[in-house]
């Protein structure tokens, strides 16, 4: 294990797959306990593995993001009670108001009882926990580098990603030169004509921008290998679409619980393998290599690894504990603590420690070397 | 190595073709400069080599145009990109990635170079060019100049045969330019990379060329090598210029070559009285402009520290310092739409920084670093008539203005289809409108070519004369020698040196024009000085 203490970036299609893995767990149970403990997880593999870059520091906006969530399904559940049972506790009762007849399905406001507060609470925390998961997975993996994983067919969707977010800041620092520039004549800040002697010039500029950058990357070998064929364009189109609407199925028959059983995984599989074909045939037509790829190796199928034996795990024990995967609150009790369950989220916290260091941020090397220190402080003054 | 056979370009619309029937051939290991005149089709003759014109610009081309044997008619630019680097202007516009790494590696992921050979060429190409200490930094936080070698070298990574640069060093500093044009020379040595180079200010390449094509602006190219080329060429280097008064053969090329030569020239007028490069001028006793203490920062970044300064009526200033020495804040600032955080400015009376924005323009005018900035209608007539309109009645309308500064440009023609030069004009004309009393230019010359800078000498002298206090914020040492009564150099916010031209410009080296260098320790700044004493010399 001596290559994993080398600090690295894990590639990111490992931390996708653990984050995405860890979400699926998280859909089977609306176990508090374990949702939180799920919550913990995050934290600590977060806290133990992300790097100082701008999106790693992005998860707390996730967990603001959750807590919205759960207060929302919270005010919803409580406006829009659907009844309460005999032994509920009542909390407060809302003014009821009368709908009228012909729209007799839909109570607003009436009691609410503790028990519907807390299942709301609960699945809100589920959906949330999700969030977070995603959340955790965009602070794990440089997006960029996850853009350039992409397959060859889909590398001119990556190129536009990636030249949008270079492109963003020198829109913004367009118009702001200009809005000062328009001081110089007099010109309001306020109103249609502001924006025009705002919008127009700041459009030339990024226009201008635009074509000088398509002519650098034409001249620079950019869509160099030929251009594909109408036929196979539509192959790879035909193919894609159809797999996409397989993979949709699939992961609705795995995922609700309701679906019949034979959607789920034939559906994923065709679907996935469609999808594969398509970018393969679309792949085909574009050859570049890329630089410094992310290496796969054995911390990376760890990882990944923990995030789908969660989920599996998570899974196999639907049937047999399904009283504490997903524990109801009528009557109300404290909810129960599945052994298997824990351990299977305890897995996943494990990437945490599996996973190779991130590599340290460039500033603080440079500290350490005094004779690097000047030509830092030049290029920043310029 | 790169071969035009009979080639004529003709853009889409106009009236003649911008190359007309053009025989070059560019040899292995060359560097080639290409000069002439804005306008002259310089950048049309560099994107014909990689076939950006027209496979990217439109238009047509007849004849050929053959790099290494591959033609560009059949080849687009993506197909040449492993032989042909091209670098422009503005390096920022041209980048595709946000890293120095990433932007080196990617022409060669895009020609599928093997990882493990991209890796090797990387470190090289950071070592030849001197950038492993940013290598993981982003490319916006760099300085101009290391973007500029960013952008060689990113190209350079692909192997090219030949390197294209079309005017490289036009948005930078003299030191910045001397960084990217010791790069480029280098390569040309260690290399032999064939290099083809159009830049505005020859002084500073002419002496490294091989091979000078001109463009004489009527689509005729005529090559060959430099000395007998720039006996005739229409833009030429002051060196040239005083090597075409003195007569001599073959005419120097470098401040080195030329004081060689210039030992009789210097004998004939030592002991003449120097002629005034600008007559004197009377200094009123009071300043129109009187700023104390000037102090604008951003954030914790001190940009103008503490400066005192005073402009006179009839007197023009000329502001220098490299790149982020603070120049364009303190004319924002004394202007008063920019940041202030300390001082006073005052003028006849009144601080700008108080007053509305049309008011403050009517007692300073600041045309800032991109002009264009200022225009957001279609047409040059509706450009004018908005400027009478936000300006007030007057005696002069801008159109009148317009054409005292550029005669010649009609109402229909959109503000972007102008050269450099007639834009600046109609920025200069909306500005002046306004009738203010101090006139600050940041940076007018910047891709302006010597008669483009002779024209802005004399719409300068213009305001000069009519009692305006000028101030222009240039790198350009040879346009401030000609130009300016006074120059400020700013040094990280800070005035450093404050005084008459001839004394600030020629006590370093550095700056000192070539003129000032050949003719030393005579005080000669500029060849018109020279051909003045020459001039009075055959009267006496």
């Amino acid at each position: 294990m001596s290559t994993a203490r080398v600090p690295r970036a894990l590639h990111p299609i490992a931390w996708w797959i653990w984050a995405i893995g860890l979400a699926t767990a998280v859909s089977r149970t609306t176990n508090p306990l374990l949702l939180i403990l799920v919550l913990a997880t995050l934290g600590f593999v977060i806290a133990n593995r992300r790097t100082d870059a701008p999106w790693a520091r992005a998860f707390k906006y996730y967990l603001w993001m959750a807590l919205i969530v759960i207060v929302i399904r919270v005010v919803f559940r409580s406006i829009f009670a659907t009844g309460v049972g005999a032994t509920d506790h009542i909390l407060f009762t809302l003014p009821l108001v009368h709908t009228p007849h012909w729209y007799s399905g839909v109570h607003i406001g009436g009691p609410v009882s503790l028990e519907a507060v807390l299942a709301s609470m609960v699945d809100g925390l589920r959906l949330g926990t999700m969030l977070c998961c995603i959340g955790a997975a965009n602070a794990l993996a440089n997006p960029k580098r996850a853009l350039r994983v992409l397959p060859g067919a889909l590398y001119e969707l990556g190129v536009a990603v990636v030249v949008a977010i270079t492109v963003a800041p020198q829109l913004v620092e367009s118009v702001q030169r200009v809005r000062r520039a328009r001081r110089l004549r007099a010109g309001s800040g306020r109103g249609a004509r502001a924006l025009r002697g705002i919008v127009i010039p700041v459009l030339e500029d990024a226009l201008e921008r635009s074509l000088h950058l398509a002519a650098a990357m034409d001249s620079r070998g950019y869509g160099r290998t030929g251009t594909a064929t109408r036929g196979s364009r539509r192959v790879t189109a035909a193919l894609m679409l159809t797999g996409l609407v397989g993979l949709c199925l699939g992961v609705y028959g795995l995922l609700a619980a309701a679906a019949p059983r034979y959607l789920g995984l034939p559906a994923i599989l065709v679907g996935g393998m469609l999808c594969v074909l398509g970018l393969v045939v679309g792949g085909r037509r574009v050859q570049r290599s890329s630089y410094r790829p992310d290496p796969w190796r054995g911390p990376e199928w760890i990882v990944a690894a923990c995030g789908g034996l969660t989920a599996v795990l998570l899974f196999v024990t639907t049937g047999a504990g399904a009283e504490a995967l997903n524990p109801s609150f009528s009557p109300l009790r404290w909810p129960p603590l599945p052994v298997l369950p824990v351990l299977a989220i305890l897995l996943a916290a494990a990437a945490g420690v599996v996973a190779p260091p991130p590599p340290r941020p460039v500033t603080a090397r440079r500290t350490r070397i005094p004779a690097l220190a000047e030509p830092t402080r030049e290029g920043v003054s310029a | 190595m790169i071969e035009f056979d009979r080639v004529t370009i003709t853009y889409a619309g106009a009236p003649a073709p911008v190359l007309r029937d053009v025989n070059l051939r560019i040899d292995e290991g060359e560097l080639c400069l290409v000069v002439g005149r804005t306008g002259s089709g310089k950048s049309t003759l560099l994107g014909a080599i990689n076939g950006l014109v027209p496979h990217f610009t439109g238009g047509t081309l007849v004849g050929a145009v053959r790099v290494n044997g591959r033609s560009t008619a059949e080849h687009p630019p993506r197909e040449l990109a492993d032989l042909v680097g091209v670098v422009g202007q503005d390096p920022l516009a041209t980048f595709v990635t946000d890293t120095v790494e990433e932007e080196l590696a990617y022409g060669m992921e895009q020609l599928a170079v093997p990882p493990a050979v991209m890796r090797k060429r990387v470190e090289e190409t950071l070592d030849l060019l001197g950038l492993a200490d940013l290598r993981h930094r982003a490319l916006h936080e760099l300085s101009g100049g290391q973007q500029q070698r960013v952008a060689i070298g990113s190209v350079l990574t692909a192997h090219p045969r030949v390197l294209v640069l079309d005017e490289p060093t036009s948005a930078l500093d003299p030191t910045a330019a001397e960084e990217v044009l010791a790069a480029m020379t280098r390569l040309v040595h260690d290399l032999g990379i064939t290099v083809v180079l159009a830049e505005h200010r020859l002084e500073r390449v002419v002496q490294y060329a091989d091979r000078v094509v001109h463009l004489a602006g009527d689509g005729t190219v005529t090559a060959g090598e430099p000395a007998p080329m720039f006996a005739s060429t229409s833009v030429a280097p002051p060196v040239v210029e005083l090597g075409r008064l003195a007569g001599w053969q073959p005419l120097p090329l470098s401040v080195r070559d030329a004081r060689r030569r210039a030992g009789p020239l210097r004998e004939i007028i030592t002991g003449r009285s120097v002629p005034d490069v600008r007559a004197d001028v009377a200094l009123g006793a009071a300043p129109l402009l009187r700023a104390r203490g000037l102090v604008v920062s951003y954030g914790t970044v001190l940009a103008v520290r503490d400066v005192d300064l005073d402009l006179h009526a009839g007197q023009v200033t000329a502001l220098m310092g490299r790149n982020g020495s603070g120049k364009s804040s303190l004319l924002w600032a004394v202007q008063g739409s920019g940041p202030r955080q300390a001082g006073r400015v005052n003028v006849g009376g009144t601080d700008p920084h108080t007053l509305s924005s049309a008011a403050a323009r009517a007692l300073v005018g600041l045309v800032p670093q991109t002009p264009s900035d200022l225009l957001y209608l279609s047409t040059v007539g509706a450009e004018l008539a908005q400027a009478d309109h936000e300006s007030g009645p007057a005696a002069r309308t801008a159109r009148d203005l317009l054409d005292r500064l550029a005669p010649g440009i009609p109402d229909d023609v959109h503000p972007r289809d102008l050269s450099e030069g007639q834009r600046l004009s109609l920025v200069l004309a909306v500005q002046l409108r306004a009738a203010p009393r101090v006139v600050l230019l940041d940076e007018p010359t910047r891709g302006l070519d010597y008669p483009g800078k002779h024209a802005l000498r004399r719409i300068v002298d213009g305001f000069a004369a009519e009692g305006c206090a000028v101030v222009v914020s240039t790198h350009d040492v040879e346009f401030v020698a000609s130009a300016a009564d006074r120059v400020i150099v700013l040094a990280e916010g800070e005035v450093v040196a404050d005084g008459p031209t001839a004394e600030v410009i020629v006590a370093s080296p550095a700056f000192a024009p070539q003129v000032a260098k050949i003719l030393a320790p005579l005080p000669y700044l500029t060849v018109a000085q020279v051909s003045a004493a020459l001039g009075s010399a055959g009267a006496a």
